[in-house]
């Protein structure tokens, strides 16, 4: 019904862009005609994507919209993309995102202003092409491709610890890879096929998926991050710009839960059977463990760094219960978690460009000088600590449903995260908004402005619209899940 | 009709958070009376509809959420406890509303102030009205934050914050039990839908289930769950800390969200599930006691403490702790009933107490009163009203509901009925001394503020002083006019689908009622006695019983000992993970660790690269020896 190939423009829109921008001639100050481009660029595509998602047919439980080409003759590689109900989303989120990322970036970012929007085109074009991927080789090349220019964005546009930050990122993450294209050679020689949907079963023997399993599981938990695999995260987020946390919250750490979901569960399912224990034990430990650290901590940004480790840890288990609420409950608090926490690195972003620290103690009593803020900065706050009626509730209320259903003890450890995550959030707000201010330097801090209010209020829209009508988010990614969760079934004899 | 009822005050909310600014205050506080008085007079018009036997009506607005078999409905279920529910809430914050205009009239922002009243309305509502237990979280919820904002409003106070976030935190803690519950209930009933869970719970009378190789009762664990989220929302004994500390927000608010509505809604929930509890014996045996105990022993705290909204405070646990052993006995009417007139006559006293604070320029401690029935007659008359209510003085509204609460303890025959009627007539007692205590120390003898202040001190003006009237009338003749239908020949008809009743036909032998009455005529006569009369026996009494007057005036240290078990283990918890857990342990054997390895093991190696000929020709001649000794043994 569409003869062009939606999907490779959706990806390739933004290289473009990001080539055009390289000619564009531009003073080294202002450089507003490479914001303009790159803003443009960035919503366009955002614009394809919404088309993808028109187009997009929530009957079919398979990928649509696909497109498939010969990459090398001698093997059965293929350029092969598509999307279905869970990549959809993903695909949306970094769409939606990006152009975020370029607004908040106008006037923070001062120096090599050309080479930072490239960067970020070429950053979407990676997250756009691997969630869409079908073929294996295909998604690992923009699964790393995606690592370079995160790695670039924080260690030039970064703060002072900036080279500390990106190698220990970086190291991380190689690391887990490196494992993973091992892996992805041994399935290649085994099945000969690269293709994800056909690998969507159970092909290898137990012993054989479990070391699979195992290099999968390095990349993914250290993407993710799962505890103990974190500490990178903090530290990159910290030392990131704004728009670099953003991104990385919003989209980079969904890589490792889109990972399990396709990778993990869709092609190891006997595996993921035999790992659940360790699955389990580790997410727990990261929401109270690091829901405990986010509480002690003095820096704006690390505290919600740790809080995403805590909301992963709700996503791994509603990933792992294996059921369609403990699923859908995933995508959901995924969905939930990239646009909130998003949300929270801005609303720090919006204060450290005034001030220029993001240390708790130098704050308070901002709701006098900033009313506007101290709404917004409210209303994320309480998405994420899930409060019904907002995005972050539906996430976390039906990862519990699924918890439930699998383990009345998971449960309620996966519950405990709703006292906690009140608790850190709550805390930070009342230091940061709420009190007598006593710090001078304050007296003359400004309210958003216009760009600001921009970026905030299509966040606040779509948080309450996810909040109160799921069922839009809920409907495309339905069979999908079904048809991962039935082969699982299926296969462990359920 | 119901939509209205439910919508409009969120229309008031809307008009305030957008428009309020731009239009002015005056207009805020027009547009959210308006809109709260048309929502008050039409849930009485559904309320009269519901006297008699009427089949409960739902109306779906639209499918919140599907997931698998999952699936929550936007709806609004009305049946005649929601009908009692519904005048109950919009006829107080109707009252409440009018009476902020007055209150608040110096405030900064008033617009912020009246859209958060009506957004909490508006949160109530959906609470009351839902008819799953998602939409009625949602609601749950929704009035936890916004008693979390309004106790905060005066977001410049430290203490106000604080007890903004306990508040938040020890409800979270509730509702930690609430969704656990409700997952439950999913888990075993397939839906969350009340129709489904009442008809089929005696199916699952017998149920059990194992956890830890426990084998537990099924119904009993998910309502003990669900019961966990009423006393953190309804402030019982052990989750009963965040109240108190709430009357730091402005006293309408205290008036309205915790005294007559939110704190409430947990007895409502046992009431609305009352199909389930019924086949719960254990956790009703539980609700009872912690129902009985907390009676007791906030009463006994209220006996002590000087803050004038802390006194009713205290006594506003108390008397939910009637409310709560009622309904744990199965007399779900009756507890209905209470919370119908207690409503009407906490507000009164809170309204009547704010209307002291104003009159006294934010004085709230009552050693700084005394004597004002002179110089505020109208206040005055309203706080004894509300009083002779509470303490159940024959034919004002508190006289029926809670003698029909304690009738019910009484003919429970039970060891946990008997416990609770007991403590029932002792809390009575106790609850008529800090009456009129509160009376006497506010109102009467002569005063000890300051000339000053004393003169200055003034009726209030007639937007605060009509809402008392309204709630004064509530405070009177509920009690009579209800009581026929809550409690009496036409309960059957009224309560019809909405309610399991127990059907209790006795009534109180003469002697047991003489027995509640001389108990109550006690608590007034020696708080009279002690003053009023001999004052200087308050002191002499709390010397002389010095142990239990710092035990009831330190709030039984419960505070103290929750500080120095979770908040302190908390802080410790937090900073140990991440000095030692993160930084000492993980990044230091993790990442540091690797490249101190690395650097380490490249520094060792570049040793052998010398650059010296003749110590790679040694090692080249080792190596040939080697191989050489190898291939000659082999």
């Amino acid at each position: 019904m569409f003869d062009w190939p939606i999907v490779s423009v959706t990806i390739f829109l933004p290289l473009l862009g990001s080539l055009i921008i390289l000619f564009i001639k531009d003073e080294e100050t202002s450089s507003s005609n490479v914001k303009w481009a790159a803003l443009f660029t960035s919503s366009g595509t955002f614009i394809l994507s919404c088309l993808i998602w028109f187009l997009f047919d929530p009957s079919i439980g398979t990928y649509q919209l696909s497109e498939k080409h010969k990459w090398f003759d001698d093997f059965n590689f293929n350029y092969h993309v598509g999307v279905d109900g869970i990549s959809l989303f993903m695909i949306l989120l970094s769409t939606f995102l990006t152009p975020f990322c370029i607004l908040a970036s106008w006037r923070s970012i001062t120096k090599k202003i050309k080479e930072y929007m490239i960067a970020f085109l070429l950053l979407e074009t990676f997250l756009v092409g691997m969630f869409s991927s079908i073929d294996m080789l295909l998604f690992y090349v923009f699964f790393e491709a995606v690592l370079i220019p995160m790695f670039l964005i924080i260690g030039i546009w970064g703060g002072e610890r900036r080279i500390y930050a990106s190698f220990k990122f970086f190291l991380y993450t190689l690391l887990g890879s490196v494992l993973m294209l091992i892996a992805i050679i041994v399935m290649y020689q085994i099945t000969g096929s690269m293709n994800v949907a056909e690998l969507q079963g159970n092909f290898f023997p137990k012993n054989v998926q479990i070391y699979l399993w195992l290099a999968f599981f390095a990349s993914f938990a250290v993407k993710i991050p799962m505890w103990p695999f974190h500490t990178w995260l903090p530290d990159a987020h910290v030392e990131a710009p704004t728009a670099g946390s953003v991104i990385l919250a919003g989209v980079l750490l969904k890589m490792g839960a889109y990972g399990f979901i396709r990778f993990s569960i869709g092609m190891f399912p006997e595996a993921s059977e035999f790992f659940l224990p360790l699955i389990f034990s580790l997410s727990v430990i990261a929401i109270i463990y690091t829901s405990l650290v986010a509480f002690a901590q003095t820096d704006m940004k690390k505290l919600i760094a740790y809080s995403s480790v805590a909301h992963m840890g709700i996503v791994t288990i509603g990933i792992f219960v294996l059921n369609q609420q403990g699923m859908e409950g995933a995508m959901m608090q995924i969905i939930s978690h990239g646009i909130v926490s998003a949300a929270l690195f801005l609303c720090v972003g919006i204060i450290y460009d005034r001030m220029h620290t993001r240390k708790i103690n130098f704050y308070g009593g901002l709701v006098n000088r900033m009313p506007k803020y101290a709404v917004v900065f409210m209303i994320f706050m309480l998405a994420s600590i899930g409060l019904p009626g907002t995005s972050g509730f539906i996430g976390e209320f039906l990862t519990i449903l699924g918890a439930f259903k699998h383990n009345t003890f998971l449960a309620f450890f996966a519950t405990t995260g709703i006292i906690l995550s009140a608790a850190y959030m709550l805390y930070l707000y009342k230091r940061v908004i709420f009190g007598l201010q006593t710090n001078e330097k304050l007296n003359d801090i400004l309210d958003l402005d216009l760009r600001e209010m921009i970026i905030m209020i299509p966040l606040i829209i779509v948080v309450i619209i996810i909040g109160i009508f799921p069922n839009i988010f809920l409907e495309p990614m339905r069979l999908p899940i079904e048809t991962i969760i039935n082969n699982y079934e299926i296969v462990n004899g359920k | 009709m119901i939509t209205f009822v439910v919508f409009l005050p969120l229309v008031g909310f809307i008009y305030c958070a957008f428009l309020g600014k731009l239009f002015g205050d005056r207009n805020s506080q027009l547009v959210t009376n308006i809109l709260l008085f048309v929502s008050a007079i039409l849930s009485w018009i559904i309320f009269l509809r519901y006297l008699g036997p009427t089949e409960t009506s739902t109306l779906q607005i639209l499918n919140w959420m599907m997931s698998g078999t999952f699936s929550a409905d936007w709806s609004l279920r009305v049946d005649a406890l929601t009908a009692t529910m519904l005048i109950v809430v919009t006829t107080v914050s109707a009252c409440v509303h009018l009476y902020s205009i007055g209150y608040m009239n110096k405030d900064k922002s008033i617009s912020r102030f009246m859209g958060y009243l009506s957004l909490f309305t508006f949160f109530m509502l959906m609470l009351v009205t839902s008819d799953n237990l998602l939409q009625m979280f949602f609601g749950w919820e929704g009035v936890g934050l916004t008693s979390y904002l309004l106790i905060g409003f005066w977001h410049h106070k430290e203490s106000a914050n604080k007890a903004a976030i306990k508040a938040f935190i020890v409800n979270r803690v509730g509702d930690f039990g609430f969704i656990l519950g409700i997952a439950g209930i999913f888990f075993i009933f397939g839906s969350v839908q009340f129709d489904i869970i009442f008809d089929t719970a005696s199916n699952y009378k017998d149920h059990t289930f194992s956890f830890l190789s426990f084998n537990l009762s099924t119904i009993n664990t998910l309502c003990f769950l669900l019961f966990l989220g009423a006393m953190g929302k309804s402030a019982q004994l052990g989750l009963h800390t965040w109240l108190p500390d709430a009357m730091e927000g402005p006293t309408p608010v205290s008036a309205l969200i915790h005294a007559a509505t939110m704190v409430t809604a947990g007895v409502f929930m046992v009431a609305r599930m009352s199909p389930l509890f019924e086949y719960a014996q254990f956790t009703n045996l539980f609700i009872t006691f912690i129902g009985a105990t907390t009676a007791i022993i906030t009463a006994s705290i209220a006996l002590t403490q000087n803050d004038i909204k802390k006194v009713i405070a205290y006594s506003t646990c108390s008397q939910l702790g009637y409310m709560f052993f009622a309904a744990g006995l199965g007399a779900y009417n009756a507890s209905i009933f209470h919370l119908t007139t207690h409503g009407f006559f906490k507000a009164l006293l809170f309204l009547s107490a704010g209307s002291v604070i104003h009159a006294m320029h934010h004085e709230q401690d009552m050693r700084k009163m005394g004597g004002l029935f002179s110089k505020i007659p109208f206040t005055g008359t309203m706080m004894w009203i509300g009083s002779l209510a509470i303490i159940g003085f024959p034919y004002f509204s508190g006289y029926y509901s809670k003698e029909s609460i304690l009738e019910n303890a009484y003919f429970a025959s039970s060891n946990m009925g008997l416990y609770a009627y007991t403590v029932g007539i002792i809390t009575a007692l106790l609850t008529a001394f800090y009456s009129w205590r509160l009376l006497f120390m506010t109102f009467h003898g002569t005063t000890r503020a300051s000339n000053d202040t004393f003169h200055k001190a003034h009726e209030s003006p007639k937007v605060m002083t009509v809402p008392l009237v309204f709630l004064s009338v509530g405070s009177i003749f509920s009690g009579i006019f209800l009581s026929d239908y809550f409690i009496g020949s036409k309960e059957n008809d009224f309560w019809f689908v909405s309610l399991i009743l127990s059907h209790n036909d006795h009534h109180l032998p003469f002697l047991q009622t003489l027995i509640i009455k001389l108990s109550v005529a006690l608590g007034v006569l020696s708080a009279a006695l002690v003053y009023f009369y001999r004052k200087e026996l308050a002191n002499s009494l709390a010397q002389n019983l010095s142990p239990l007057h710092s035990l009831s005036f330190n709030k039984w240290y419960v505070d103290e000992l929750y500080n120095n078990i979770f908040t302190k283990s908390f802080f410790y918890l937090s900073s140990l993970f991440w000095k030692r857990g993160d930084v000492r342990l993980i990044d230091e054997y993790g990442p540091n660790g690797v490249s101190r390895l690395i650097n380490i093991s490249s520094k060792f190696l570049s040793l052998v690269q010398s650059g010296y000929l003749y110590h790679y020709a040694f090692v080249m001649l080792g190596g040939l020896v080697i191989i050489l000794t190898w291939f000659f043994y082999y």
